[in-house]
């Protein structure tokens, strides 16, 4: 077992250790931060596919977060009012189901990610980071000026939307679902990085004329795993609104897009479990740096850089070292 | 539409226009000498609207305002110069968005702790406070117009001392060779620090001019600081006319946008619908003018190879 396995296996018991700690210590608020936790890391799981993977380096998942948000506010907030969402050409419901959101959500992001990545990877370098911001910001600002969905003062649900055989505003026991997506996603962006279209991607990162020589596309690679990093983004977006209960343009910002990078970086690029251990970092400070000053995005704002300047690998990479070649 | 408001209209666009290109030119300059992408640029706009709302309200004038503006925001570009940025040119883009949205945390975070969350007001001066009648019967007010002028002033400017000066063959060769200007004996790290501080200076301008018209307040700049990257990834970026071209088609494209699109929409659909559906068009329009171009030019209008 190489160090940073170990290290993975301690991350992925962190949260879980957490919010059961918290649950016999009948403490709801810690188990929702873990849960908080758990849900912003996926975001950075879907991240990590592109930017770490692909070396992409997308300023504008805040995009997919924030559909994935609105496809549950829009589906809940209708299922809420029971108002059809549109009655021509055909009738679409509004729904309360979790499972059947998650899936919109995907479906949303992936097919945004598909518009917004075909466009983008047009370009590369700064050209692309600012595309994607730049693309990013027009959803932004789409979702403030469009009144239907409570343009800038968002969408509120009242009751949680259901999932089969649990109850999910009991805090731990959407803890669960949370964490259940992200294990299973984890395996699935595991299993991704070491199978062929994963390796293609490494290689198009580090040398895109050689993965041409060999015969393939590197657009194209890349564009799946953009859609791929985008519809794992969504999905996280529409349990954090869940989690909320609320959905806002906030989830489009830029910040959005800069704290779901933060959370990558602050637990190392590339690393599988990075996002996790950058997200539940990212938490901790806001909980315990938040209650020391009201300020403490100034200490998050010398820590980050900090950890740019001097522990390039972040997290992960300080304390295990550097990536080892294979395994 | 009457034709005197469509004129009103694009002054309004052109003011826009020309304050973006402020921003965008020391983006670009930025970009273009030291290949850094600095998201902070929207902070320098904010600290030089700080200053200036804050000197004007200890000695009530207006130029010393400007003048602080300029200082400030030029001292803490070229501090942050000194102290962060300088250790990321040789970094890879990633790093350099990192760092950088890390200061825009520390630039915000530590004016709110200074001046509070509430927004500061910085007056027009009263010599340029009130309309002026334009040719044609048109009131537009003069402190716009002034604003215009000086930003085509600066422009001008600045296309003088890149085209004329020595600072600005420095400049241009950085652009060109960095090793090659390094090794005939200029002191790059100085001229780095140099351009720096003058696309801060430039932002901090900016700031000032623009936080008479609107109120000076934490995250103002990050609104124009993601229009002025729109501006140079149209304009392509690394070139000080593709700043100024795309600033225009920027500025004109969003406010001409909100205006014109509801009414035009109305010609097919209910005006009520018009209306939401224009405006939310409308706060798209530059992304879309941004797709647009990089459909046929994916390095931008005026961008090299």
């Amino acid at each position: 077992m190489t160090r940073e396995t170990f290290l993975n296996v301690i991350l992925f018991a962190i949260l879980p250790v957490t919010a059961l700690a918290a649950f016999a210590l009948d403490e709801p608020f810690i188990i929702t931060l873990a849960t908080k936790a758990a849900i912003l890391a996926l975001a950075g799981v879907g991240l990590n596919i592109a930017l770490g993977l692909g070396g992409l380096v997308s300023f504008g998942h805040a995009a997919f977060f924030g559909l994935g948000g609105y496809a549950m506010g829009i589906l809940a907030s209708h299922a809420q009012s029971y108002t059809p969402l549109m009655e021509t050409p055909f009738l679409i419901e509004g729904t309360k189901s979790m499972l059947v959101i998650w899936g919109v959500a995907i479906i949303a992001a992936a097919l945004a990610a598909l518009a917004i990545g075909a466009l983008s990877l047009r370009t590369t370098g700064v050209y692309f980071i600012m595309i994607t911001l730049a693309f990013g910001q027009m959803l932004y600002y789409f979702a403030i000026s469009w009144p239907a969905y409570g343009g800038e003062d968002g969408l509120s649900i009242y009751i949680r939307n259901d999932f089969p055989g649990l109850n999910t505003l009991d805090p731990i026991q959407f803890f669960a679902i949370a964490f259940g997506v992200l294990a299973i996603v984890l395996f699935g962006a595991g299993r991704l990085a070491k199978a062929p279209f994963g390796l293609a991607l490494s290689a198009a990162r580090q040398n895109a004329e050689r993965v041409e020589t060999v015969g393939l596309t590197p657009f194209r690679i890349r564009l799946v795993a953009f859609v791929i990093s985008g519809a794992v983004t969504g999905l996280a977006g529409a349990l954090f609104a869940d989690l909320n209960r609320f959905v806002s343009p906030t989830m489009f910002s830029w910040h959005t897009s800069g704290e779901i990078m933060i959370f990558v970086i602050l637990g190392g690029v590339g690393r599988l479990f990075g996002p996790v251990a950058g997200a539940a970092l990212f938490i901790l400070l806001e909980h315990t740096l938040g209650g020391i000053s009201e300020f403490w995005q100034v200490y998050l704002g010398l820590l980050l850089l900090g950890v740019v300047l001097f522990a390039r690998g972040g997290l992960i990479g300080t304390i295990a070292g550097r990536e080892v070649a294979h395994d | 539409m009457s034709l005197i408001l469509l004129i009103e209209q694009v002054l309004n666009g052109l003011q826009f226009g020309v304050m973006l290109f402020l921003m965008a030119a020391g983006l670009t300059l930025i970009f273009g000498v030291m290949g850094l992408i600095n998201l902070a640029h929207g902070s320098l706009y904010m600290v030089g609207a700080f200053a200036a709302a804050a000197v004007a309200g200890w000695t009530g004038s207006f130029a010393l305002a400007l003048v602080a503006a300029l200082a400030a925001a030029a001292a803490a570009g070229a501090l942050v110069e000194l102290l962060v940025i300088r250790r990321l040119y040789d970094r890879d883009h990633l790093d350099q968005v990192l760092a950088t949205f890390a200061l825009i945390l520390i630039f915000s975070e530590g004016t709110r702790w200074l001046f509070g969350s509430f927004p500061l007001f910085l007056d027009v001066p009263a010599a340029l406070a009130g309309p002026v009648m334009l040719p044609g019967g048109i009131l537009y007010p003069l402190y716009r117009l002034v604003i215009i002028g000086v930003g085509l002033l600066v422009a001008l400017g600045l296309f003088w001392l890149i085209a004329k000066t020595r600072i600005g063959v420095q400049i241009r060769a950085g652009e060109a060779d960095r090793e090659m200007i390094a090794a005939l004996g200029v002191d790059i790290s100085k001229l780095y620090t140099l351009v720096f501080a003058l696309g801060a200076a430039l932002a901090g301008l900016a700031g000032a001019l623009v936080g008479a018209i609107q109120s000076v307040q934490v995250g103002m700049g990050e609104p124009v600081l993601i229009l002025a990257f729109v501006v140079i990834v149209i304009g392509g970026i690394g070139s000080i006319k593709g700043a100024l071209v795309g600033s225009l088609l920027v500025g004109l494209t969003d406010t001409l946008g909100g205006v014109l699109l509801p009414p035009l929409l109305g010609i097919f659909m209910q005006a009520s619908s018009a209306t939401s559906v224009g405006s939310a068009v409308a706060s798209m329009a530059i992304y879309i003018l941004m797709v647009g171009v990089l459909l046929f030019k994916p390095s931008g209008l005026f961008g090299g190879t």
